[in-house]
C-alpha cells in the first residue's frame, strides 16, 4: 500500500485553563490516502474541529498539542516552527472554514486576496497569479470569472463566496483539503452544489480530503471512509458503506438512527438520551458509558482501545474477544 | 450616495444657521457695541446718533440679517482691543493653529496607532502595560498641566527646546510657516505633543481594543490558515481592518483638536487663533469670540461631513446599494 | 479602608510563565486587582474631600486674606530643601502665600465648583430629558437638536463662551463669589447633554411598560409617575455620569482659571495657583506650581478610577 497523505498518531489536544487541563483530543488516529475523503462525524464538542486545526496547526494557546505525531506525506509537521508550519499551510494543506461570509476580508477584492495567496506560495507574476486566479474562479464554478476577480466579498451570495474560499483553499495545489464544516451555514439548496465540488476537486486534483461535518448525509454520500467522534476520541472509523450499513459502535448505531431517510417516513428517528459530556466531566472509562444501553461494568473503569473488525475500527469493550470480556 | 450626501449636507447648514443665531445673540446683545466705543461722557445723543449709524435700532431681524450677510463674505465686525478687522487678526493667526493641529493630529496618530498595535499584538510585554498606565495617565492629566511638565523637563531644566512661540516664520503669500526653518520645527514639537496626547491616547486605545477585536474574526484565521506570513495578516489584512473605524474617530478629533489648541497655545504662547480667543474672553472681545466660534462651528460641520463622505470610500461595503447579498 | 492602602506593583513587574502567567491574566485576577486600585482610590479621593472640608483648621494661614500675606515670606522653598522655613512646609509665593495652605483652600473652591456644577449639569439634563422623553415631538426633537449640535463642541469651548459673554453682561460687578457661580453655570451648560439623553431613553422606555399605564388607571398625575416611578430607574447610570463628569467638571474648572477666565488671583482655585506658579518656573521656584498640579493630578486621576470602576461595577448601557 502507498504511503497515506495525512497520517495521525495518537493525537492529544489539551487547553489549559485557570482551574483544569481539559483534554479535547485523546488519543486519535487515522489515515488518509490520496484521492481519498474521509468524513468526520459527531456532536458539536467532539473534537472534530480541533482535530483539523491540529493538523494544520492552528490550535492558539492555551490549547497545545501535547502528544502524538502528524505526518503528512511522510514528514512529521505537528511542533514545526512557526515559520515552517506556515509554510505548510495553504501551499500543502488547503483549509476550508464554516461560515464564508465571515472567511473573506470585507475590505479587499477577493482576486487581490487569491492573489496574495498564490504569491505567498510560489514565485508567480503579479500577472501571472492574477491569470492562475481567474482559471482558479473558473475551476470552482465561478460564472464571468475575469469580471467577478475585481469584486468585494459582499458583491457575492453566500454560495458563491465558499467557492471563493475554495478556491482560495486549493490555488496552491495542496496535497490534503481540510473542510470544517462548510455546508453548515448555507442553504440547503448550495450543500449539495459545494460537497458535489469539493468531491470533483479532489477526485481531480488526486487531493485528500478531510470532511469534518454533523450531517451524516453527507458523510454517505460524499466519503469515502468516516471516522465518528465522541469526547475527543474517535468511536468507529471504516469505509462508509459498513460503517453507516452496519455500524459496530453503540453511539454509531445512534447516530446511524438519527439519519432520516425518505422511505421509512412513519418510523420515528431514535434518539440517543442524554447529552455529551463536557470536557471538564468526562467520566472514566468509556466516555459513552452514562449514555450506553450495553454498558457494563467494565466500561465504567477501563477506556476501550481501538479493535479491528474487518475493514473496521471500534472502540468498544462489546468487541473485544468473548474469553477475555468474562475474565 | 446621493440622496445620503445631500442630507447630510442640509443637516450641516442647519447647524450653521443656529451657531449663527447664537453667534449674532452674543454679537448684539452681550456686547452693547457703542459702549465699546464711544468713552463714558458721550452724550445721549450722539450714542444714538452711533447706535443708528451702525445699524442698532434696526428690527433685530434685520440686523440678523446683515449680520448673517456679512459673516457669509468673512465681515465679523472690528475687534475692540486691536480696533482692526476681525477676519484680518483670524487670518493672521490661522496658519499657525493649522500647523499645530495638523502636527498634532500626525503626532496622535502615529504615535497612537504603533503604540495600539503594539500593545495589541505582544499584550503581555512591560512596554504593553506602561502604554496602558500612560494611556490612563493621558486621559486624566489635563492638558495644561502636561504642558508646564514638558517646559520644566526641555526648555528649564534641559534647555533643548523654546518654551514659548513659534520660532522663525516664512511667509508664503498669505500663509505664513513656521515649517521651513529649524528654530520653527524645534518651536512646534512640545505643543504639538502636548496638544496631540489625548487624541493619542484615544487613537491607542481604539487602535487596541479594534486590532484584538479584528485579530479573532474569522478572516484573519482563514488568512492563517492560507499560510499567509504573520507580517502580512498583522499588518496588511488586520490593520486595514482595523483602520476604518480610527481614520473616523481621528478625523472627527481633528476640530478637538483645533477648539483644545486653545489651551495648548496658551500654555506655550503660541500665536494662533486660540491664544486671540482666550485674550478675547479675559478682554470681553465679543465680536472675536463671535467670530471664533463661528470658525470653530465651520471647521467642525465640514469635518463631520467630509468623515462622512471619507467613510464610505474606505468601507466598500458602504459604497454600493447593493448591499449584503444573502 | 486604610488596610487597603497596598502598593500593587509586585505583580506588574513580575515576568510570570506558566500557569501563574495565565492567572494574572485572568479575569478574576484582573478585577480584584482593580478593585484594590480602586480602593485606593476611594481613600485617596476620601482624602482630597477631608483636606478640603477641614482647610480652615489644617492651614496654616487663610490664603484669601490678604492681612495675613507678608511679602517677607513670599518665595520660600519647600521646607527640606536648604532654605526652608518653618511653618511653610511647602515654601510660599511670590505674595508670601504658604503653598500648603493655598493648595488646601484651592481644593475646597476646585471641588465645590466641580460639585456644584455637575449638581446644576445633572439637575439641568434630568429636568430637560424628562421634558423630552415625556412630551415626546416637538419638544423632544428640538431639545434633542440642541443637545446632538451642543455635543460637537468641546466642554471647554462652551463653557469659556459662557463665561465670556457673563463677564460682558456683568461687566465690573464681578466679584470673586459671583464668579464662582458663573464658573458653575458654565460647566453646568457644558455638560447637561448626556444626563439628558440617558434620562430621555429611559423615559421613553418606561412610559410604555404595564406599571405606567396602571398607575395611570388610578389617577396618578402624569408628572408624579414620572418622577416617583421612572427617575429612580435611571440613577445608577445617572451615577456613572456624575462621577466621571465631576473629574471632567474640575479639569475644566482648572482650564478655565488657568486661563486666566476662571477664579481670580484673590480667591485662587487649583488651577489659578497653577497660572501663577507657571510664570515662577523659569526664576526656578518649581515648588509654586509643582504641588497645585500634583494635588489636581492626583484627583483626577483618583476620582477617574473611581468612575471607571462604578461603571464596570454597575453596568448600566452607557451609550
Amino acid at each position: 500500500m502507498t504511503q497515506p497523505v495525512l497520517s495521525v498518531r495518537n493525537l492529544e489536544v489539551e487547553f489549559v485553563t485557570r482551574r483544569a487541563t481539559l483534554r479535547a483530543i485523546n488519543g486519535v488516529s487515522f489515515d488518509i490516502a490520496k484521492g481519498e475523503v474521509l468524513g468526520v462525524v459527531g456532536e458539536s464538542g467532539a473534537g472534530k474541529s480541533v482535530t483539523g486545526l491540529a493538523v494544520i496547526g492552528l490550535i492558539d494557546p492555551p490549547g497545545r498539542i501535547s502528544a502524538g505525531e502528524i505526518e503528512l506525506s511522510g514528514t512529521r509537521i505537528d511542533h514545526l516552527p512557526p515559520e515552517e508550519i506556515r509554510r505548510v499551510r495553504g501551499k500543502r494543506i488547503g483549509m476550508i472554514f464554516q461560515d464564508p461570509l465571515t472567511s473573506l476580508n470585507p475590505l479587499y477584492r477577493i482576486g487581490d486576496q487569491i492573489i496574495e495567496t498564490i504569491r505567498t506560495h510560489t514565485n508567480l507574476s503579479e500577472s501571472a497569479a492574477r491569470r492562475r486566479a481567474i482559471d482558479l474562479l473558473a475551476e470552482v464554478g465561478i460564472p464571468a470569472p475575469e469580471k467577478r476577480i475585481d469584486g468585494y466579498p459582499h458583491e457575492f451570495s453566500g454560495g458563491m463566496r465558499q467557492r471563493v474560499v475554495i478556491a482560495l483553499a486549493i490555488c496552491a495545489e495542496p496535497e490534503l483539503i481540510i473542510a470544517d464544516e462548510p455546508t453548515t451555514a448555507l442553504d440547503v439548496s448550495v450543500q449539495a452544489q459545494i460537497i458535489a465540488l469539493i468531491k470533483r476537486l479532489g477526485r481531480d486534483h488526486g487531493t485528500a480530503v478531510m470532511l469534518v461535518t454533523h450531517d451524516m448525509g453527507v458523510i454517505a454520500e460524499t466519503c469515502d471512509r468516516v471516522a465518528v467522534m465522541y469526547s475527543g476520541r474517535i468511536a468507529e472509523i471504516g469505509p462508509v458503506q459498513e460503517v453507516v450499513r452496519n455500524p459496530l459502535h453503540p453511539y454509531a448505531r445512534g447516530l446511524m438512527g438519527a439519519i432520516p431517510t425518505l422511505a421509512g417516513e412513519d418510523k420515528r428517528l431514535v434518539q440517543i438520551p442524554g447529552s455529551m459530556p463536557r470536557l471538564s466531566a468526562i467520566p472514566p472509562g468509556c466516555p459513552f458509558n452514562p449514555r450506553c444501553a450495553f454498558a457494563f461494568d467494565r466500561c465504567r473503569i477501563e477506556r476501550p482501545e481501538p479493535i479491528r473488525r474487518g475493514t473496521q475500527s471500534v472502540a468498544c469493550h462489546l468487541f473485544e474477544p468473548a474469553k477475555e470480556t468474562a475474565a | 450616495m446621493l440622496a445620503f450626501t445631500l442630507r447630510r449636507f442640509l443637516q450641516a447648514i442647519g447647524v450653521m444657521l443656529a451657531v449663527g443665531v447664537i453667534a449674532f445673540a452674543m454679537f448684539r446683545f452681550a456686547g452693547d457695541p457703542v459702549n465699546q466705543i464711544v468713552s463714558i461722557d458721550t452724550s445721549a445723543a450722539q450714542r444714538a446718533e452711533i447706535r443708528h449709524s451702525l445699524g442698532l435700532d434696526d428690527p433685530v431681524l434685520v440686523q440678523f440679517g446683515r449680520y448673517f450677510i456679512n459673516a457669509l463674505q468673512f465681515k465679523f465686525g472690528v475687534s475692540y482691543q486691536f480696533r482692526l478687522p476681525v477676519s484680518s487678526l483670524l487670518a493672521e493667526r490661522l496658519p499657525a493653529t493649522l500647523e499645530l493641529a495638523i502636527c498634532a493630529t500626525l503626532f496622535a496618530m502615529v504615535a497612537g496607532i504603533l503604540m495600539g498595535v503594539y500593545s495589541a499584538l505582544r499584550r503581555d510585554t512591560i512596554l504593553a502595560r506602561l502604554f496602558q498606565a500612560v494611556s490612563l495617565i493621558g486621559i486624566s492629566l489635563p492638558t495644561f498641566l502636561i504642558g508646564i511638565l514638558l517646559i520644566y523637563l526641555f526648555a528649564v531644566t534641559l534647555g533643548w527646546l523654546p518654551s514659548f512661540g513659534r520660532g522663525e516664520v516664512v511667509k508664503l503669500g498669505w500663509w505664513s510657516t513656521g515649517l521651513l526653518t529649524v528654530s520653527g520645527w524645534k518651536a512646534i514639537i512640545m505643543p504639538a505633543i502636548t496638544l496631540g496626547l489625548f487624541q493619542m491616547t484615544l487613537i491607542m486605545r481604539l487602535v487596541r481594543a479594534e486590532m484584538l477585536e479584528v485579530l479573532r474574526t474569522d478572516y484573519i484565521r482563514f488568512a492563517r490558515a492560507r499560510g499567509l506570513t504573520t507580517r502580512a495578516i498583522h499588518f496588511g489584512h488586520a490593520l486595514k481592518n482595523t483602520l476604518v473605524p480610527v481614520i473616523t474617530v481621528a478625523g472627527l478629533q481633528f476640530g478637538s483638536v483645533i477648539a483644545f489648541s486653545i489651551i495648548t497655545e496658551t500654555v506655550f504662547q503660541w500665536p494662533g487663533m486660540g491664544l486671540l480667543f482666550v485674550q478675547a474672553v479675559q478682554n470681553v472681545d465679543i465680536p472675536i469670540m463671535a467670530a471664533y466660534l463661528l470658525m470653530v462651528s465651520l471647521i467642525f460641520v465640514t469635518i463631520n461631513l467630509v468623515v462622512d463622505i471619507l467613510y464610505t470610500v474606505v468601507d466598500p461595503r458602504l459604497r454600493s446599494p447593493v448591499g449584503r447579498a444573502a | 479602608m486604610s488596610d487597603a492602602v497596598v502598593p500593587h506593583r509586585s505583580e506588574d513587574h513580575h515576568a510570570p510563565t506558566g500557569w501563574f502567567k495565565r492567572a494574572l491574566d485572568s479575569d478574576i485576577f484582573y478585577s480584584f486587582r482593580r478593585s484594590r486600585l480602586t480602593m485606593v482610590a476611594a481613600a485617596i479621593t476620601l482624602t482630597f474631600f477631608l483636606l478640603a472640608i477641614f482647610a480652615s483648621w489644617l492651614a496654616v494661614q487663610n490664603p484669601f486674606d490678604p492681612a495675613q500675606l507678608q511679602l517677607i515670606n513670599s518665595r520660600i522653598a519647600p521646607l527640606w530643601t536648604a532654605d526652608g522655613q518653618s511653618p511653610f512646609l511647602l515654601g510660599t509665593d511670590e505674595q508670601g502665600r504658604d503653598v500648603l495652605s493655598a493648595i488646601l483652600y484651592g481644593l475646597r473652591i476646585s471641588l465645590a465648583v466641580g460639585i456644584a456644577g455637575v449638581v446644576f449639569a445633572g439637575a439641568l439634563g434630568i429636568a430637560l430629558g424628562l421634558i423630552a422623553g415625556y412630551f415626546g415631538g416637538v419638544v423632544d426633537s428640538v431639545i434633542m437638536r440642541i443637545a446632538d449640535v451642543q455635543l460637537t463642541f468641546p466642554a471647554i469651548l462652551i463653557a469659556l463662551l459662557v463665561n465670556g459673554v457673563a463677564k460682558s453682561l456683568l461687566g465690573n460687578r464681578l466679584d470673586e463669589m459671583s464668579t464662582l457661580g458663573v464658573l458653575i453655570i458654565a460647566i453646568g451648560l457644558s455638560f447637561w447633554v448626556q444626563y439628558a439623553r440617558t434620562v430621555r431613553g429611559s423615559v421613553m422606555v418606561e412610559k410604555n411598560k404595564d406599571y405606567v399605564a396602571a398607575a395611570q388607571l388610578i389617577g396618578l398625575p402624569a408628572p408624579k409617575i414620572m418622577l416617583r416611578h421612572v427617575l429612580p430607574n435611571t440613577m445608577g447610570p445617572i451615577l456613572v455620569i456624575a462621577t466621571i463628569n465631576l473629574a471632567l467638571a474640575i479639569i475644566t474648572e482648572a482650564t478655565l482659571s488657568f486661563l486666566g477666565a476662571g477664579m481670580p488671583d484673590t480667591m485662587p482655585s487649583l488651577g489659578t495657583l497653577i497660572r501663577i506658579g507657571n510664570n515662577y518656573l523659569f526664576a526656578g521656584e518649581w515648588w509654586i506650581v509643582a504641588f497645585p498640579g500634583i494635588a489636581l493630578a492626583g484627583l483626577i486621576l483618583s476620582i477617574n478610577l473611581l468612575g471607571d470602576w462604578l461603571r464596570d461595577a454597575l453596568n448600566p448601557k452607557l451609550r
